[in-house]
C-alpha cells in the first residue's frame, strides 16, 4: 500500500477528478441522478485517496517533499512532471480535497439557472484537477499549466451559471488573471535561463523547483532579481488578489453561482499566496527582500481599504468579496514580514480564510434562494425566521472577525505579530507601522462584521418577507455540508497546533537558504 | 545519332529520387485526377475527393520513409535539400491537406461546383509548398511560391456567381501579383551580388557585404525586398490588407487552406531565407522582424476586436498569430543555440497553429450548413441546442488564445523561450509585447465564447435553433482529427516537441 502510494498516489489525486469528467462526459445530459452520483462519487474518491495520502505521510518529515513522483514530460524544454507533498501543499491539498464534495452535496438539488448538472459538474471537477496539480507541482512550467487549467472552468461557470451582469464579470476575471499569468511566465522563463549552478557556474536550463528554491537565486544579480521578482509580484498579486489588482474579485463573486464563489474564496485565492511562498520568496530572496516593504504597503492598504469597502457595501455577497481582499492583506503581510514566524501565519491563515469565507458564501447563497436577493437593506430578523441559519452567520462572522478561539484568530493575530519583528534587512519602523494599521483593520473587521449580523439577524423581519413560506431553515443537505466547515472551524481555533505542527518545518526548510537565514 | 545530340543539349542533373517521391506521387495523382475527369467525365466526380486523399496520404509514405532514413540530401547542385525541417514541414502540408479535402468533400460536391478541378488546384498547391519545404535556391523557391499562388487564386473564386468570392479571387490575386514582382525585384538584386541562386552562395555574398566586396546599399535593399514579398504571403501587418475580404468571400474550406497552409508555406520561405540565405546579416533582418512582429500582433489584434464576422476575425487574428510566429525571427541572429530555439518555435507553432486554426474553420464550415452565415451573432446559444460543437469551437479559440492545457499555449510559450532565450532588451521587449498580445487576443476569443455559452439563441434567428446540427461525417472526421491534435499537443507536447527540435544551422559554414 505504502509503496503504491508513494508511486502513484499524488498522480491519482490529481487526475482521478479529471477522469471522472471524461467520464460524465459519455452519460447522456438528462440522466441527472446518474450524473450527479458519479460527480459525487469522483470527489468522494479523490478525497479518500488524499485521506490516505494524509495518513501515510511521515509527519516526523514535514519539512521534506513526500510521495514525490519524477518523470519525463517535455524533455524539448526540460520541464519535467514533478509533483510532491510537504506540509505547505499538505494543509490547502486537504482543503480542496474537502471543499470540492461539499460543493457538489450543496448543489445537489438546486444546479443554478440555466440548470445543466451535467456541464457543471464537469467544470467542477476539471477545477479540482487543476487546484490539486498546482499544490502538488514542483516543476514550474507544470506549476504553470495547472494554474491555468483552473481559469477556463471558472471562466465559464460565472459565465453561464451566474447572475445579471456576468458577461461582464467573467470576462474581466479571465483578463485580469491571464494578463497576471503572461507576466509571471515571462518571469519563470528569466529563472530558467538565467539560473546557474554555483560549481561551474554554468546555465542550469531548470524548471525544477526543489533545485531553484535550494539555488535560492544565487548567481542571479540583485537588480535582475527586482526585476523578475516584479512580474511574479504581478502575477501572483493578481490571484490573490492586492490591492490595486483587486477589482476584478467583487465583480467575480457577486455574480457566480453559490459554489463557484464558494471555490473561488476557499481555493482560487490560495493559488496566489501559495505561489508566494513556494515560488516568489523561496526562489529570489533579494527580489523578495527588495520587495517586501512594498507588498507589506499593498497588504495594508488592502486591509484597510476592503475593510472600508465592506462598510459602503448594499450587497451581502459583495461585503463578504471586500472582506477577503482584507483578509488577504494580513495573510500577505504575514508573507512580506519574511520570517517563518510570519509565513507560518500566512499559510494559517489561507486556510483559516478559505473555510471562514467558504463557509460565509454558503450562507449568503442559502439566503439569496430563500429571499431571491442578497441587498442588506431588506434583509433582516434571519434570527427569527430561520434561528439556526442566523446563529451559522452569526457564528462565521465571529470566526471571521477574529474571534480568539476560533480559526480566524490564528491567522490575523500571528501576521500582526510578526510585522513586529520582520527579517534581518528590512526597515523595522515601517513593519511596526504596518502592524498598527492592521491591528485598526481588525477594529475595523469587526465593525463591518457585527454590522452586518446586526442588519441581517437581528430585528424583525421585513415586511416583504415576513409571510414568505420559502424561508425554511437549514436544511439536510446544508447541514451536511456545512458541518465539516463548521467543526474545521472550532477544531483549528482550538487546536492551531494541528496545522502550525504539520507547516513549521517545511517553511523552516524553504526559508533556510533563503531570506530568512 | 538523335540521342547524342540531345546528351550534348540537355545534360540530366543527377536525380536522388527518393528525395523527391513525395513530390512526384503528389504530380501523379494530379495527373490521374485529371484522367480521371477527362475519361469518365461526370461519374469521375465522385471519386476525385477520395483520389486527391489518397494523394495527400499516398505522399506521406515515402516522407516517412525519408524520415526514418534520417540521412540529410542535396539534390539539384544543392538547390532542393531533404533534411528534418524540410520532412517536418512537409508532413504539416500533406496532413493539413488532407484535413482540407475533408472540409471540402460535402461543401464542393453540394454546391454546384466544379469538383475534380478544385482537387487538381489543391493538389498542384500543395505540390507547391512540399517543393517549398525543400527549396535552397531563389529560382526553385519562387517556382514552388507560383506554383501554390495560382491554383490557390482560382480556388478563392471558387463560387463564380457569388461577388464576394470574385472579389476574394481578384484582390488576392493583385496583391498577390503585385508581391511576387516585389520578391522578384529583390531577388534580382541579390543575385546581381552573388552571382548565384543558392541560398548558401547568398549568404557567402551578403556576409561580406559589410567589408566592402559588395554594395551594402543593394543588398540590404534586397534582403528587405524579398522579406517584404514573403510578408505578403504570411499576411504580416501592414501587407495584410489582401486576407480579410479574401477570407471572408472565398468557400470556407479555402479560407481554412489559404489562413493555414498557404501562410505556412511563406513562413518557411522566410525561415529559410533568413535561417541559410540571410543569415549573416542580422543587422538587417532583425530589427524589420522585431517590426513587421509587434505591428502585426499590435495591429492584428486590436482590429480582430472590432470584427462582427467570424471569418474576417479569424483573418485578423491570423495576422497576429503572423506576429507571433516572426517575433523569434527578430533574435534568430544572436546566437547559434538562440537560432536552433528560434527556428524550432517557429515550426512547432506552424503544427500547432495547423491543428487549431483547422478546427475552428471546421466549426464554421458544419455551423454555417445551418445558419448560412458566419456572423458572430449566428453562434449566440450554440452551446444549448449544440453543445458538441459548441465545446469544440470553445476548444480551438482557446488554444488559438493560448490557455493551458489546449495546445495554443506550448507554441506560445516556445515562441517566448526563444525570444527570452538571448537575454538582450530587445528580445525580453518583443516577449512582453507577446504576453500582452495574449491578454488582447483572448478578449475576443473569449467574446466568442461567451456568445455560445451564455446568450439565448434570438427567435427571430430564422434558422432552427433547437435540435442539434447535423455534421457530415468528413466534417466530424475533420474535427475529431483537428481536436485531439490540439489535446495532444497540449498536454504532452513532448509529441510535437520532439519532431520541431529541428535546425537549419548545419549546412553553413561555421
Amino acid at each position: 500500500m505504502t509503496d503504491f502510494l508513494n508511486d502513484w498516489g499524488l498522480t491519482l489525486v490529481i487526475f482521478i477528478p479529471l477522469v471522472g469528467a471524461l467520464v460524465m462526459l459519455a452519460v447522456p445530459a438528462v440522466e441527472h441522478q446518474a450524473l450527479k452520483r458519479l460527480a459525487l462519487l469522483t470527489s468522494l474518491a479523490t478525497a479518500v485517496v488524499g485521506a490516505l495520502l494524509l495518513l501515510d505521510f511521515d509527519y516526523g518529515a514535514a519539512g521534506d517533499l513526500q510521495f514525490v513522483v519524477d518523470a519525463s514530460w517535455i524533455d524539448v524544454i526540460n520541464s519535467r512532471y514533478i509533483v510532491g507533498l510537504d506540509g505547505i501543499s499538505l494543509p490547502l491539498l486537504a482543503l480542496t480535497l474537502v471543499v470540492v464534495p461539499l460543493c457538489v452535496i450543496y448543489s445537489w438539488d438546486h444546479v443554478p439557472d440555466p440548470g445543466n448538472p451535467k456541464a457543471f459538474f464537469i467544470l467542477m471537477l476539471i477545477l479540482e484537477t487543476g487546484m490539486v496539480g498546482t499544490f502538488l507541482a514542483q516543476d514550474l512550467i507544470l506549476f504553470f499549466v495547472f494554474f491555468e487549467v483552473v481559469l477556463l472552468p471558472m471562466f465559464f461557470m460565472i459565465a453561464v451559471w451566474g447572475g445579471e451582469n456576468r458577461r461582464y464579470a467573467s470576462i474581466k476575471f479571465f483578463l485580469f488573471t491571464l494578463f497576471g499569468s503572461a507576466l509571471m511566465l515571462l518571469s519563470f522563463l528569466a529563472l530558467f535561463f538565467l539560473s546557474t549552478d554555483p560549481a561551474t557556474g554554468e546555465s542550469l536550463r531548470s524548471f525544477d523547483m526543489r533545485l531553484l528554491s535550494d539555488l535560492a537565486g544565487a548567481g542571479i544579480l540583485s537588480a535582475t532579481q527586482i526585476w523578475i521578482f516584479a512580474g511574479m509580484f504581478i502575477g501572483f498579486g493578481v490571484k490573490v488578489p492586492m490591492f490595486p489588482f483587486h477589482t476584478w474579485l467583487p465583480d467575480a463573486h457577486t455574480e457566480a453561482p453559490t459554489v463557484g464563489s464558494v471555490i473561488l474564496a476557499a481555493v482560487l485565492l490560495k493559488l496566489g499566496t501559495y505561489g508566494f511562498v513556494r515560488i516568489a520568496v523561496p526562489m529570489l530572496p533579494e527580489g523578495a527582500e527588495a520587495w517586501a516593504p512594498w507588498i507589506g504597503l499593498l497588504a495594508v492598504i488592502g486591509i484597510i481599504y476592503g475593510a472600508l469597502g465592506c462598510l459602503a457595501q448594499t450587497d451581502m455577497k459583495r461585503l463578504i468579496a471586500f472582506s477577503s481582499v482584507a483578509h488577504m492583506g494580513f495573510v500577505m503581510l504575514g508573507i512580506a514580514t519574511l520570517t517563518d514566524f510570519g509565513i507560518n501565519a500566512a499559510i494559517f491563515g489561507m486556510v483559516a480564510h478559505g473555510i471562514i469565507t467558504g463557509m460565509l458564501f454558503f450562507v449568503a447563497g442559502s439566503v439569496k434562494e430563500r429571499y431571491h436577493t442578497l441587498e442588506i437593506r431588506r434583509l433582516g430578523g434571519l434570527l427569527t425566521q430561520a434561528p439556526r441559519l442566523g446563529w451559522i452567520l452569526g457564528f462565521v462572522s465571529m470566526a471571521s472577525l477574529g474571534l480568539p478561539g476560533l480559526a480566524g484568530f490564528w491567522g490575523e493575530f500571528p501576521a500582526i505579530l510578526a510585522a513586529y519583528s520582520p527579517a534581518d534587512g528590512l526597515p523595522v519602523e515601517v513593519f511596526r507601522t504596518y502592524m498598527v494599521v492592521a491591528a485598526v483593520g481588525t477594529v475595523l473587521a469587526a465593525g463591518y462584521l457585527l454590522w452586518l449580523l446586526q442588519r441581517t439577524a437581528m430585528g424583525k423581519p421585513s415586511e416583504e418577507f415576513a409571510d414568505s413560506d420559502e424561508i425554511v431553515d437549514v436544511t439536510r443537505n446544508e447541514w451536511i455540508s456545512w458541518v465539516p466547515l463548521l467543526v474545521g472551524i472550532l477544531l483549528f481555533g482550538l487546536l492551531p497546533g494541528l496545522i502550525f505542527d504539520v507547516i513549521d518545518p517545511a517553511v523552516v526548510n524553504l526559508l533556510a537558504t533563503g531570506a530568512g537565514g | 545519332m538523335l540521342s547524342s545530340v540531345l546528351v550534348f543539349a540537355f545534360e540530366r542533373p543527377p536525380i536522388d529520387w527518393h528525395a523527391i517521391a513525395p513530390e512526384l506521387t503528389l504530380l501523379g495523382f494530379g495527373a490521374l485526377l485529371t484522367l480521371v475527369d477527362v475519361v469518365w467525365l461526370e461519374r469521375g466526380r465522385a471519386i476525385s475527393s477520395v483520389l486527391a486523399s489518397l494523394g495527400l496520404l499516398a505522399a506521406m509514405v515515402p516522407v516517412l520513409t525519408l524520415a526514418t532514413d534520417g540521412a540529410d540530401r542535396a539534390t539539384f547542385w544543392g538547390a532542393y535539400v531533404i533534411d528534418d525541417y524540410s520532412l517536418v514541414m512537409k508532413a504539416v502540408f500533406l496532413l493539413a491537406g488532407y484535413v482540407v479535402v475533408l472540409l471540402s468533400t460535402s461543401y464542393i460536391a453540394e454546391g454546384d461546383y466544379w469538383e475534380s478541378e478544385y482537387y487538381q488546384m489543391l493538389l498542384s498547391a500543395v505540390l507547391g509548398m512540399v517543393v517549398m519545404a525543400s527549396a535552397r535556391d531563389l529560382v526553385t523557391m519562387f517556382v514552388a511560391l507560383e506554383l501554390l499562388s495560382i491554383p490557390a487564386y482560382l480556388m478563392a473564386t471558387w463560387r463564380k456567381r457569388d461577388l464576394r468570392s470574385n472579389e476574394a479571387g481578384l484582390k488576392y490575386y493583385l496583391m498577390g501579383v503585385f508581391a511576387s514582382a516585389v520578391l522578384l525585384y529583390g531577388m534580382s538584386l541579390l543575385y546581381g551580388t552573388a552571382g548565384s541562386t543558392i541560398l548558401a552562395d547568398i549568404n557567402a555574398a551578403v556576409s561580406d557585404a559589410s567589408d566592402g566586396t559588395a554594395p551594402l546599399a543593394v543588398v540590404t535593399l534586397g534582403v528587405i525586398f524579398v522579406i517584404a514579398g514573403f510578408a505578403f504571403k504570411v499576411s504580416a501587418f501592414p501587407f495584410h490588407t489582401w486576407a480579410p475580404d479574401t477570407y471572408e468571400g472565398a468557400p470556407t474550406p479555402v479560407t481554412a487552406f489559404l489562413s493555414v497552409a498557404s501562410k505556412a508555406a511563406g513562413f518557411v520561405a522566410l525561415l529559410s531565407l533568413v535561417f541559410v540565405g540571410f543569415w549573416g546579416r542580422s543587422d538587417v533582418y532583425q530589427p524589420l522582424m522585431w517590426v513587421l512582429a509587434a505591428a502585426s500582433m499590435f495591429g492584428g489584434n486590436l482590429m480582430a476586436l472590432r470584427q462582427t464576422n467570424l471569418v474576417r476575425l479569424l483573418a485578423y487574428s491570423g495576422v497576429a498569430q503572423a506576429g507571433y510566429m516572426l517575433a523569434p525571427l527578430a533574435v534568430a541572429g544572436e546566437s547559434l543555440t538562440t537560432a536552433d530555439d528560434a527556428l524550432s518555435a517557429v515550426v512547432t507553432y506552424l503544427a500547432i497553429y495547423a491543428a487549431m486554426n483547422l478546427g475552428a474553420f471546421a466549426v464554421i464550415i458544419a455551423v454555417a450548413r445551418r445558419t448560412a452565415s458566419a456572423e458572430i451573432d449566428s453562434y449566440k446559444g450554440l452551446f444549448h441546442y449544440s453543445p458538441a460543437l459548441a465545446v469544440a469551437m470553445t476548444i480551438f479559440l482557446m488554444a488559438l488564445a493560448g490557455i493551458p492545457p489546449l495546445g495554443g499555449w506550448f507554441a506560445k510559450f516556445e515562441i517566448v523561450l526563444a525570444l527570452i532565450s538571448p537575454q538582450t532588451p530587445w528580445g525580453v521587449a518583443l516577449g512582453v509585447v507577446v504576453a500582452l498580445n495574449s491578454v488582447i487576443a483572448l478578449y475576443y476569443y473569449a467574446r466568442i465564447a461567451s456568445y455560445m455559452w451564455v446568450e439565448q439563441a434570438s427567435a427571430e434567428a430564422g434558422f432552427d435553433t433547437v435540435s442539434p446540427i447535423k455534421v457530415p461525417t468528413s466534417v466530424s472526421a475533420a474535427l475529431v482529427l483537428t481536436g485531439a491534435a490540439t489535446l495532444a499537443f497540449g498536454i504532452l507536447p513532448q509529441w510535437v516537441g520532439h519532431f520541431t527540435d529541428v535546425t537549419l544551422l548545419a549546412t553553413l559554414p561555421s
